[in-house]
């Protein structure tokens, strides 16, 4: 497995908000994981990035511990993440924010400053721009611009779609084959279902702290997921 | 034209201000972290720099350049070792400690080289002027100026066009997210803390070579520097120049009425502009 979680925990203070998250990624799979707010779905992205830290032996990569690792140390190991929020350096240019993603960690592969450019045309043109002056879209496309620039192994995308246009969330979308297809395996988070299972392979239901559902998004049904969404005998 | 004089040596000694300022900005740019004791650390580099002319008896100039790894790696130590430690959400643990530290520093100095005032031997540039027509110009004050403004481009320069620049200002932007991007937030603060202590011993050059010094005289040092930072609006360095130069003006020209108005001239500038823009001349956008 590329990334394994086995039986993760994380609290905030006394606040228990995973217990006991099993989940395993494989190289090259597109994973989406959803549940409605609250469910504890970027805590686990925070747990596996090291922003939380975590008991060793809970996280592995390629079936080492990583969970006593820094986010730094974490992200060097090829697992880059685009955070809920965006989070773009506000004293940064878009290009400044493309190019740190890349500044510590550049593996081979087919992700380049160029590269990301075709994949985004817009971010070309403002590229000379502070990064917190693009629309919410625009600005979604150099988180993920900043997080390919080190050609990760692993892509977690926290939230990718939220509160951004239609319109938007298509061009978003319709990169994600193109990131597939340079070698990355995705784990997508997302609050819209259709979208999730449209372009994962599998699924994962989250609900207050616990995985509710693993599925194959092929032959998931809308039962099975109200069911693990909404905690209601389906 | 005796104010004309008044101003350019008000000007000149801005430059000074600016010297012991420029540290103390760049760590709070970076880490919101304010030393307390800065001015103490510049004090400790004059000694240091007067070690390498009275025992090996290398010019100041060389002296100095030898200071500044050594004094780098003092940054780098006191960063990895102390104040990473205490940094966080609450601002009180690193004013405490770098205060401590300050306290200790003093008294290690006082110490190891008596309460007895040093200069730095600075040979025949001691009391050299340049004479410009309408004015006659100390030759150390026109360098100490120019060495400001050498420290603030140098400076910026590596903000904005190096890797390690935009970590920089990544880090200070959103150190979490830093963390995402491969970086060490721990490190870069310790890099930046060995950066400033290289721009101490600049400003610990021209301190001791232009007056006297002694173990006590830190404090007053951190008081001048922070004033310029605030003046200049955190976090701007050519912000902090011209903070400097405010303070030094108004010291020459509070000198000028009457000798012992010098240094109340300049707190009195100080508290002029805090009551007309309260986040300095030129604050940053983001805070
Ligand atoms: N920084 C925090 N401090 C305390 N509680 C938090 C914090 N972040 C999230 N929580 C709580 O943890 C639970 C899971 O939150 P989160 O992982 O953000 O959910 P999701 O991403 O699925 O919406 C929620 O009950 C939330 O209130
Ligand atoms: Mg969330």
């Amino acid at each position: 497995m590329l990334l394994e979680t086995r039986g993760l925990t994380a609290n905030y203070g006394q606040f228990r908000a995973l217990f006991g998250v099993d989940i395993a990624i494989a190289p090259g799979e597109c994973v989406a994981i959803i549940g409605a707010n609250g469910a504890g779905k970027s805590t686990l992205m925070r747990s596996i990035t090291g922003i939380l830290r975590n008991d060793a032996q809970m996280v592995l990569h390629r079936g080492e511990s990583i969970g006593a690792l820094s986010s730094a140390e974490i992200m060097q190991r090829g697992i880059a993440m685009v955070p809920e929020g965006r989070r773009l350096f506000p004293s940064l240019t878009v290009e400044e924010n493309l190019l740190i993603g890349g500044q510590v960690r550049r593996a081979p592969g087919p992700w380049n400053l160029d590269a990301i450019y075709d994949l985004f045309p817009i971010l070309r043109e403002r590229r000379r721009n502070p990064g917190t002056a693009l629309s919410g879209g625009q600005q979604q496309m150099v988180a993920i611009g900043r997080a390919l620039m080190s050609n990760p192994e692993l892509l977690l995308c926290d939230e990718i779609s939220l509160g951004l246009a239609p319109v938007v969330i298509r061009d978003i979308y319709a990169a994600l084959p193109r990131i597939r297809a340079g070698g990355a395996a995705i784990v997508v988070v997302e609050q819209d279902i259709g979208k999730a299972l449209a372009v994962a392979d599998r699924v994962y239901c989250m609900m207050e702290g616990r995985v509710t559902l693993v599925a194959n998004a092929g032959d998931v049904t809308r039962q099975q997921i109200h069911a693990a969404y909404f905690g209601e005998a389906a | 034209m005796i104010w004309l004089d008044t101003l350019v040596q008000g000007i000149l000694l801005g430059g000074l201000y600016a010297l012991f300022a420029a540290g103390l900005s760049l760590v709070f740019g970076i880490m919101r972290l304010v030393n307390l004791a800065h001015g103490d650390l510049i004090v400790f580099a004059a000694y240091l720099v007067l070690l390498g002319v009275t025992l090996l008896g290398l010019s100041p100039w060389i002296a100095a350049l030898v200071a500044m790894p050594l004094m780098f790696g003092l940054g780098w130590l006191l960063q990895t070792v102390v104040l990473n430690r205490v940094l966080g959400k609450d601002i009180l643990p690193p004013l405490l400690v770098t205060f401590g530290l300050s306290v200790a520093l003093q008294n290690g100095l006082l110490e190891a080289f008596s309460a007895d005032s040093r200069r730095i031997p600075a040979g025949a540039l001691e009391g050299a002027s340049l004479d410009l027509g309408l004015v006659t110009v100390g030759v150390m004050p026109l360098l100490t100026f120019a060495s400001a403004i050498v420290v603030i481009v140098a400076l910026n320069g590596l903000f904005y066009h190096t890797a390690l620049g935009r970590a920089f200002r990544a880090t200070s932007d959103d150190a979490v997210t830093a963390g995402l991007m491969g970086i060490e937030p721990k490190r870069i603060f310790a890099i930046a803390t060995g950066l400033a202590m290289v721009v101490v011993t600049i400003a610990a050059l021209y301190l001791g070579m232009r007056s006297n010094f002694d173990p006590a005289i830190g404090p007053a040092r951190l008081i001048y520097a922070f004033e310029a930072v605030i003046i200049g609006g955190l976090g701007s360095l050519w912000g902090t120049l011209a903070g400097g130069v405010i303070i030094g003006v108004a010291q020459t020209f509070g000198a000028a009425v009457n000798p012992e108005w010098q240094i109340l001239a300049g707190h009195v500038a100080f508290l002029i502009v805090m009551l007309l823009k309260p986040r300095g001349l030129f604050p940053r956008a983001v805070d």
